[in-house]
């Protein structure tokens, strides 16, 4: 497998940076390659953040940001208002969104070249989680689109960093893998 | 057997602290350093290591703690950035001329104004002459080995000496990825005790820091530096016992596909990574272009630098440090003086990039390779270019 890059968009405080350094965690975990970081500088709640991602089957040299991303995750629908989420995501990558709505609506507004998938991590975080964040949500939702690991692989790096939440957290994660609307599929 | 685990760069560094049984951790939290003294504030706290954590109102106090501290022949650590490190400046030159072996990670960031929390080297530059040894990290293992070599030379009592790592801000601190967390057993038959030779006891009284007057002044500085050129022997043993131990190989310069090429890169710390991938991509092309890193920065490396270029035409150096009004930059200009009496030497053109975290890619090292050919054939009248500038 050559090295997948993921861009995550989201908010901050709504931990897509803890969902690309759990991956990261999983993916070192079984004897891949992988790196996380965030988009660097003050930590800033509310404002829109990065996170980026890379995993791979070779050690990972490049460190700079992500521009060119085979998947794009995004955290919060707002966003697509606000950011250029779509920017540089590679053609034949995938753009995966938490919303409501349909499909076939995000893909009318964000066009061709890439998948699109979607997903109501909202309400599925409220429900499993009791809370309105999406960020392990997603993970499920990214693990489906991409292949790039097994939800069980999660498992272990979900429960070192959540501890009695993890199974709400888990359960979560499980959901969107199963609920996650992916064109074409 | 160590164990491969993911871990940002920062707590690569402070496991490492943790398994070099420190004693004694004095800092003032600053971006993008936090992690690193956060992380052992935590460690003490919950009894994983055991050792006395001083919180203090400055850099300039830390630093100054970390004196009296290690003056008491106790194992020590600190960490700063950027104003930080600036702050603390004129306490760095009493650590090296006491003699004593501190040990501080340096994740390098810009300085204000304006204000910027990002990476560069500019605080480190500022600090060349401090009589520190100092070496620039690539990536997450390499800061986490360092910590122990650092102990294991600073403390040796053939050098005795404050050892500087420094990491890039963000692009190190920040990431997280691949590290073998070196296993305690082995930590302990690389790094013996520290046993400082004359320690303050209130037993045995001894004169730390006193005045020095014209008639011993000089004297003073001389035996000062003189330890320091020594210590490049402590440095390679150090090395040396860590391959044995750990298997890793570390040298004071790092080359990367040298052999033949006519070009060469040259930078220090984490964007080297990203560097090799342009050597690759250009290699690719046909062209006969090469990599060189600087890890070991004080005592410079001067054999290892002239024996690196030895057949290269052209050395382009990345600075990602400004000296304004000066001679190129930083690194530029000492590797220019470096090679000066050579009777065979490259051109050295002196490129700045990667100022306040300003992301490098692998396309702005081929673009760098170009630029710095072009001016190596055409001449230029500047002694440095800034790259990257939006006009």
């Amino acid at each position: 497998m050559p090295i997948t890059e993921v861009r995550w968009h989201g908010r901050g405080g709504q931990g897509a940076v803890t969902s690309a350094e759990l991956i990261a965690l999983a993916a070192i975990n079984k004897d891949k390659y992988a790196q996380s970081f965030p988009s660097f500088g003050p930590e800033r709640r509310g404002a829109p953040v990065q996170a980026f991602l890379r995993v791979g089957d070779e050690p990972i040299r490049v460190r700079s940001e992500i521009a060119e991303p085979d998947v794009v995750v995004v955290l919060n629908p707002d966003l697509l208002r606000v950011v250029n989420v779509t920017s540089g995501l590679k053609s034949g990558g995938a753009l995966i969104v938490n919303t409501k709505k349909s499909l076939d609506e995000i893909k009318s507004s964000y066009g061709d070249g890439f998948k699109v998938a979607t997903v109501n991590a909202m309400k599925i975080a409220r429900e499993s989680i009791g809370l309105p964040i999406t960020n392990t949500t997603m993970i499920g939702a990214l693990l489906k689109v991409s292949g790039l690991l097994e939800l069980d692989d999660m498992i272990g790096p979900l429960e070192h960093r959540f501890g009695k939440v993890a199974q709400k957290n888990i359960t979560a994660m499980k959901r969107a893998f199963e609920e996650i609307i992916v064109e074409g599929q | 057997m160590a164990k491969k685990i993911g871990l940002e760069g920062s707590l690569a560094i402070s496991e490492a602290v943790k398994l070099s049984n420190t004693d004694v951790v004095a800092a003032y939290p600053i971006t993008p350093q936090t992690h690193i003294v956060e992380s052992l504030a935590e460690m003490v706290a919950n009894g994983e290591l055991d050792a006395e954590y001083v919180p203090v109102e400055s850099e300039h106090s830390a630093m100054s703690v970390c004196l009296g501290s290690s003056a008491t022949g106790a194992r020590t650590f600190t960490a700063t950035a950027s104003q930080g490190l600036e702050l603390m400046h004129e306490v760095l030159y009493v650590a090296s001329s006491m003699r004593l072996p501190i040990v501080m990670a340096v994740a390098n960031r810009a300085l204000s104004a304006p204000l910027s929390v990002w990476g560069d080297h500019s605080d480190v530059m500022a600090v060349r002459d401090v009589g520190w040894i100092q070496v620039f990290a690539e990536n997450a293992q390499e800061a986490h080995d360092l910590v122990l070599w650092a102990f294991r030379v600073g403390e040796d009592p053939d050098a005795l000496l404050p050892v500087m790592l420094n990491i890039d801000g963000f692009n190190l601190s920040h990431v997280t990825e691949p590290v073998l967390l070196n296993e305690q057993a082995d930590v302990d038959k690389f790094l013996p005790v520290n046993r400082y030779p004359l320690p303050l006891h209130p037993d045995k009284p001894v004169t730390m820091g006193a005045f020095g007057p014209p008639f011993i002044y000089t004297e003073a500085k001389k035996a000062q530096e003189v330890a320091f050129s020594k210590s490049k022997d402590v440095i390679m043993k150090g090395w040396d016992e860590f391959e044995q131990v750990f298997g890793r190989k570390y040298s004071p310069i790092e080359t990367y596909k040298t052999d033949d090429a006519e070009t060469l890169l040259l930078t220090m710390g984490s964007l080297s990574e990203t560097a090799s991938l342009a050597v690759d991509n250009m290699r690719d092309q046909g062209k006969k272009v090469g990599l060189l890193r600087i890890r070991l920065w004080r005592p410079f490396p001067f054999t290892e630098l002239r024996k690196a270029v030895a057949n290269t035409k052209v050395l382009v150096v990345l600075d990602r440090c400004l000296s304004i009004g000066g001679p190129g930059g930083p690194v530029a200009s000492e590797i220019r003086s470096a090679l000066y009496d050579q009777e065979k030497r490259p051109k050295v053109v002196s490129l700045i990039g990667g100022l306040g975290g300003r992301d490098v890619t692998p396309t702005d090292f081929e673009y760098m390779v170009n630029r710095g050919v072009e001016i190596a054939e055409k001449g230029s009248d500047a002694e440095y270019e800034m790259i990257g500038v939006r006009e």
